[in-house]
């Protein structure tokens, strides 16, 4: 069980009457690029937000790197990294500083930073803007930036909610470089997004509907075992089951 | 502990490259006091006086003298009709008027009441009772001058004040007054405790609660919650730098009014900074608070400046009175977090008073420290979930 990055079991959130995340169940290998994806309102951003130590989930359990997120969450934050859709960069501050900020919050020394830092730019290709606002660098830039600092402290799992909206088709394409690269170096990165064609760039995916998740593979599988050419008509079919047999997602009600 | 010495600097960043808020802490507390001490006074000064004298003789004049003489008023105009006086009145040439009857001297020789009526313009009331109060004050001392020993039975009677603004005074009965700790009655004595607890309340709670709601308006709040960062070093680490700013205004505020205004500071200047660094604590929770309820920067301002700024400017005695506030209100002042720092900064810089006499007030700052500081991390905490 501890060889695996993310192992969700019969998780489930409530607020008040309304049941936002509904018995999910799944898990993550490491070095995986696993594709979170569902409809705005299906549960993805409250169950991001459970494994993320963010949320007490009301009942089932969650193991992140090996520990369990309600009782370690202390030991969770500090395996894992987080970029969310409003990106987590202070804008009147530069990259470096960012980069030395959020090192310092991750409990790295001076010259753990100063490396770091240094090979961050040269990679990104930053050095020119090291030291120049954020505020004033193109969103795309920003976005590898915020990505980039969200590993700063080499996290076992990256969490990126929604990391490309916004974004041109190029940007999104470089995002999804870094995003491969940070894979081959071992890092499990679970990440929810709109668009579907980055769906066929994960190694999985699952789709949520409803607080639930309504089906799960890889997307080659996935279109395989529902007759479909594209995740995107997958999802369309599952988000509105009323408009066609829900196949064998038996878990759709 | 790298942890949070990173993000106090990181705070120090923000308020340095904010050039307009950085300049608006730094400017703030000194312009206020100028503008208190120089502009905003409820001291009257340059009273424009008015005097009727239908028939001048030499206690007329000495009298005139006398109010020529003080500090206070300015003869603007000596006419011989009391009908005259109307006019002066309406266009604003004359706030004060002194109105003598003939045979004023000759009723003091004579042991005889001497009358004088003294019209006072009462549209502003606090303007005009002090005015009041300033003419009989000269008028008092003038007669106590004139009525030697032996002679003070017959110099005159007593006819005290009657309404409308018009006073038959006194010459008989000569009231020593003296007023204690602010014997010239300057309000520039008394702004700057009220000033302090104002500049603290903009730098402790407004801006406490707009730098963290940008936070998480930006979204950057998040991330420094997924960080390994516990709540509370993610508060002190907000609300630390604008702890020490609203450090330094107290201290500038002070010894700018020292300097420039020679206001007196009798009492211990640790005392006053101790109950400063409370009153500080108190406004730094309630603007913790603030943002811990709101999510937006406008909506954290309002609240601010509605439910800090307001109550201790109005509620404070900053510049009303509580004593002459309806009941209901006084009762609503005890909650205002500035009466409670105003009395004590007032105290320890008149009175020159010590722990022993402001205990009270202290424990109750004190507390109102303790509750907020724990609601509000309570707050905090809970907005997590």
């Amino acid at each position: 069980m501890s060889d695996l990055a993310i192992h969700v079991t019969d998780l489930t959130r409530t607020f008040g009457a309304f049941t936002a995340v509904d018995h999910i169940t799944f898990d993550v290998k490491p070095g995986e690029v696993f594709g979170f994806l569902g409809a705005n309102g299906a549960g993805k951003t409250t169950a991001i937000r459970m494994l993320i130590g963010l949320l007490q989930p009301s009942s089932g359990s969650a193991r992140v790197a090996g520990y369990d997120v309600a009782r370690d969450t202390e030991q969770v934050k500090r395996s894992i990294g987080y970029m969310s859709q409003r990106f987590s960069l202070y804008e009147d501050l530069t990259p470096r500083e960012n980069i030395r900020l959020y090192g310092g919050i991750y409990g790295l020394t001076r010259d753990q930073i100063r490396q770091r830092t240094a090979e961050m730019l040269e990679r990104l290709g930053f050095s020119s803007v090291a030291d120049t606002a954020v505020r004033s660098l193109p969103l795309g830039w920003r976005q590898k930036l915020a990505f980039s600092v969200a590993l700063v402290h080499r996290p076992q799992i990256v969490f990126l909610d929604e990391p490309t909206s916004g974004v041109d088709p190029i940007t999104r394409r470089q995002f999804w470089e870094l995003i491969y690269d940070a894979a081959s170096r071992g890092t499990t990165v679970l990440v929810t997004t709109h668009y579907m064609d980055e769906a066929e760039y994960c190694d999985r995916v699952s789709i949520m509907v409803a607080g639930r998740i309504a089906a799960m593979g890889t997307p080659t599988a996935l279109k395989g075992e529902f007759a479909v050419e594209s995740i995107d008509e997958l999802f369309v079919r599952l988000a509105r089951p009323d408009a066609g047999g829900a196949g064998k997602a038996g878990r759709v009600q | 502990m790298t942890s949070l010495r990173g993000l106090l600097r990181k705070e120090f960043f923000h308020i340095r490259r904010d050039k307009r808020t950085a300049a608006v802490l730094i400017a703030l507390p000194i312009v206020q006091v100028m503008l208190f001490g120089y502009a905003i006074r409820t001291d009257v000064d340059n009273v424009r006086l008015a005097v009727v004298d239908p028939a001048p003789d030499s206690a007329t004049i000495a009298l005139r003298d006398r109010f020529a003489a003080a500090r206070v008023f300015r003869i603007v105009t000596v006419v011989p009709r009391i009908q005259d006086v109307d006019s002066l009145f309406g266009s604003g040439a004359a706030q004060q008027a002194i109105v003598f009857y003939p045979g004023f001297a000759d009723d003091l020789g004579k042991g005889v009441p001497a009358k004088l009526l003294v019209i006072t313009d009462a549209t502003e009331p606090n303007t005009g009772s002090l005015l009041q109060s300033y003419a009989q004050s000269v008028i008092n001392q003038w007669a106590s001058g004139i009525s030697e020993p032996g002679r003070v039975s017959g110099a005159g009677q007593a006819t005290g004040v009657s309404g409308g603004g018009v006073v038959r005074p006194a010459i008989t009965i000569v009231p020593q007054v003296r007023m204690r700790f602010n014997p010239t009655r300057e309000s520039k004595n008394l702004f700057v405790p009220g000033l302090m607890a104002f500049v603290l309340t903009i730098i402790s709670s407004l801006m406490t609660a707009i730098s963290l709601t940008r936070e998480k308006e930006t979204g950057t709040m998040e991330a420094l919650l997924v960080s390994p960062l516990r709540p509370w070093e993610i508060i002190v680490g907000k609300v630390t730098p604008y702890l020490a700013i609203g450090f330094i205004s107290v201290i500038a505020v002070l010894v700018e009014a020292l300097l420039l205004f020679r206001v007196p500071l009798r009492g211990s200047v640790l005392l006053l900074l101790f109950e400063g660094a409370l009153y500080i604590l108190v406004s730094l929770s309630l603007g913790i608070l603030i943002s811990a309820r709101t999510s937006s920067q406008r909506v954290a301002m309002m609240f601010a400046l509605l439910g800090t700024m307001l109550p201790n400017i109005l509620l404070s005695g900053f510049i009303f009175p509580l004593e002459s506030m309806p009941a209901a209100l006084q009762v609503i002042s005890y909650v205002v977090p500035g009466r409670w720092f105003v009395t004590i900064a007032r105290g320890i810089m008149l009175k020159g008073i010590g722990l022993t006499y402001v205990w009270r007030e202290t424990l109750v700052l004190g507390a109102m420290a303790t509750v907020l500081l724990v609601a509000s991390m309570r707050s905090f905490n809970e907005r997590l979930e």
